[in-house]
């Protein structure tokens, strides 16, 4: 067995233990929110991190997902499960249309595109409130297939715990095959990239609809799993929430998203305590951690420890 | 008609005015140091709230005014000392994320200090509109035309003719260069810095009368004058100016001939269409890689 396969059954181990650990539901919920935070979190690190594009308007196609699975059940009477597909369908079809223009850019230009795209996205959700409930939000359906749904805290634990898993596997096996050598290589330059052959455009799109797709899944189960719905779910907050998960995490790193994603859901829920000053704290946690660890906690970890444990 | 159209251009120069401002912020800093400073909307918002909060203690407004720019221009040198300058060496991505905490911690500060309602600062002369062609202008609009006339002049001259701004310049063509001839870059980062958020109060406190502000008020402001900055062509002084009334302008007509409920996305579709086009803005310099 391989190293990267003894990790994943090791991984799953784990997520099959932490129910028996977890002391009550609240813990349990917030376990469900990482794991739907680090299914869209992996995805922008595939776009981030390897690939080196920066996107700060991810939350559109997390809002794409969420969106579509709060209204096509409810007014149009489309089973949730379908819903979820129109929905990557839609965030995907989005991403392979403006990939190309879009990712030509470079540096901040690419980062004012993106979010351009990403607040535009946030408005329409605002204004049209004859689907979405407006600023006001919408409730949303159970998520259900042939009459069963998840339920419960437990019962969603397992459908996320297994969805997180995929998605961790297929973005390890994404990375390590000839795909993800492709990025990493057009990441360290473009010009080498392309005198070897690598069709650049093409590979930075691919990257980009992955990680589109993935946040639409995660917006779906969000929008499921929580059963309401607002615009904030694809505002620019939500964007940068989730590009800072991917760089405190680690780029580059997928267990440095899973990590990032549980990092930086937990925090708002232990700064609550301290009323009135959860902003300060998390903006000045923000500015210290980036400060002392610029590459983010597992590659700076992963160094530390010799290089052994690779992310 | 023609009252109609001089009407939603008052407002647009106006709030193009304000957006030219936030644009120069970020493209002073972006010369100087490279960094997108996300945190260029707080100053704005400072610029408003500390105004407001000492001329509601009694201070005299003018007072309260450069006070709250005094505050600002401290609180951008803090942010280039505490966190731009120990992680100089970071990624542009990792650079971004700092600047996006130290907004989330100045925004925090603001809720904390000034509490979370929407505040209207007095009108610098009277509310008494002044008739043009059949539109009114306040007067506001008039002291923001007129200070931010005066600034961008200000500004050009410390550029074209001072030795302090031609060493900012010099840094921002070639570091290693200026280096050679004696000036230290980590003045200049400190001097734009704090440049960017005397502007930014400037700003914030023109068009308080006009808007209203809150402690959040910067987040919006701050991404317009990045739209603003790029559409010019970033790092570019002339392009933030022209980037800045165009958008202004753009807005106000939207909002009054097709739907003023999509006005906010009218910059970022303007920006997307145009990077389409032009990828480095309307007066950006065209550049080759390097391989």
């Amino acid at each position: 067995m391989s190293a990267r396969w003894r990790v994943l059954v090791g991984f799953a181990v784990l997520l099959a233990l932490l129910p028996l650990v977890v002391p009550n539901s609240f813990v349990l919920d917030l376990v469900n929110r990482i794991a739907i935070n680090a299914i869209a979190v992996i995805g922008l690190n595939l776009v981030m991190g390897y690939a080196g594009q920066v996107s700060l308007g991810h939350a559109a196609f997390f809002g794409i997902g969420a969106y579509l699975s709060g209204v096509l059940p409810s007014q149009y009477g489309w089973p949730p499960v379908a819903a979820l597909g129109a929905g990557l369908a839609a965030a995907g079809g989005l991403a392979f249309a403006v990939g190309r223009p879009i990712l030509r850019l470079k540096g901040h230009y690419l980062a004012m595109a993106t979010l351009g795209l990403g607040i535009i996205g946030a408005i329409v959700v605002t204004n049209e409130s004859r689907w979405t409930g407006g600023p006001d939000g919408m409730p949303v359906d159970a998520l259900t297939l042939f009459g069963h749904g998840p339920g419960n805290e437990k019962g969603w634990y397992a459908v996320l715990a297994v969805a997180l898993w995929l998605t961790v596997w297929l973005a390890q096996n994404l990375v390590d095959s000839p795909v993800g050598r492709a990025l990493r290589t057009l990441h360290g330059s473009e010009p080498a990239a392309q005198s070897v052959g690598i069709d650049v455009p093409k590979y930075k799109v691919r990257a980009f609809v992955v990680a589109a797709m993935l946040a639409s899944f995660a917006g779906s189960l969000f929008a499921h799993y929580v059963g309401f719905i607002t615009p904030q779910v694809s505002s620019f907050m939500h964007s940068i929430e989730l590009v800072t998960m991917v760089v405190v995490g680690g780029m580059a790193s997928v267990w440095g998203s899973v990590l990032g994603a549980a990092l930086l859901t937990a925090l708002p829920q232990l700064l609550a305590d301290f009323e009135g000053w959860e902003m300060v704290l998390f903006g000045g946690l923000l500015v210290v951690t980036m400060v002392l660890l610029p590459r983010g906690v597992v590659p700076t970890l992963a160094r530390r420890l010799g290089g052994r444990a690779r992310a | 008609m023609l009252s109609e159209f001089l009407q939603f251009l008052f407002a647009g120069v106006t709030s193009g005015s304000i957006y030219a401002l936030a644009a120069l912020g970020f493209a002073i800093i972006f010369n100087a140091s490279g960094v997108i400073n996300f945190a260029q909307g707080e100053f704005i918002m400072l610029g408003g709230m500390v105004s407001v909060a000492l001329a509601a203690a009694g201070l005299p407004l003018p007072f309260a005014v450069v006070a709250s720019v005094l505050v600002s221009v401290v609180v951008g040198i803090g942010v280039e000392k505490g966190a731009i300058e120990p992680a100089r060496r970071a990624e542009t991505v990792t650079l971004i994320i700092i600047t996006i905490g130290a907004s989330i911690l100045i925004q925090g500060l603001a809720q904390v200090i000034f509490g979370k309602g929407q505040h209207a600062l007095q009108p610098f002369s009277g509310d008494t509109p002044i008739l043009v062609g059949g539109a009114s202008l306040l007067p506001q609009s008039l002291w923001v035309l007129g200070v931010s006339a005066i600034v961008v002049a200000a500004l050009w001259g410390f550029f074209n003719r001072t030795l302090a701004g031609k060493a900012m310049l010099a840094v921002s063509y070639n570091r290693l260069g200026a280096q050679l001839v004696g000036i230290e870059p980590r003045r200049v980062w400190l001097v734009a810095f704090g440049l960017s958020g005397g502007l930014g109060a400037v700003a914030g406190a023109l068009s308080a009368p006009i808007t209203m502000t809150s402690y959040d008020a910067g987040l919006m402001l701050g991404l317009k004058g990045f739209v603003a900055a790029t559409l010019g062509g970033l790092g570019n002084g002339l392009g933030a100016v022209v980037g800045g009334l165009l958008l202004g302008v753009a807005e106000a007509m939207t909002a009054g001939y097709v739907s003023s409920a999509y006005k906010d996305a009218v910059p970022f579709v303007l920006i997307l269409l145009v990077l389409v086009f032009l990828p480095r803005g309307l007066l950006g310099a065209r550049s080759a890689d390097r391989v």
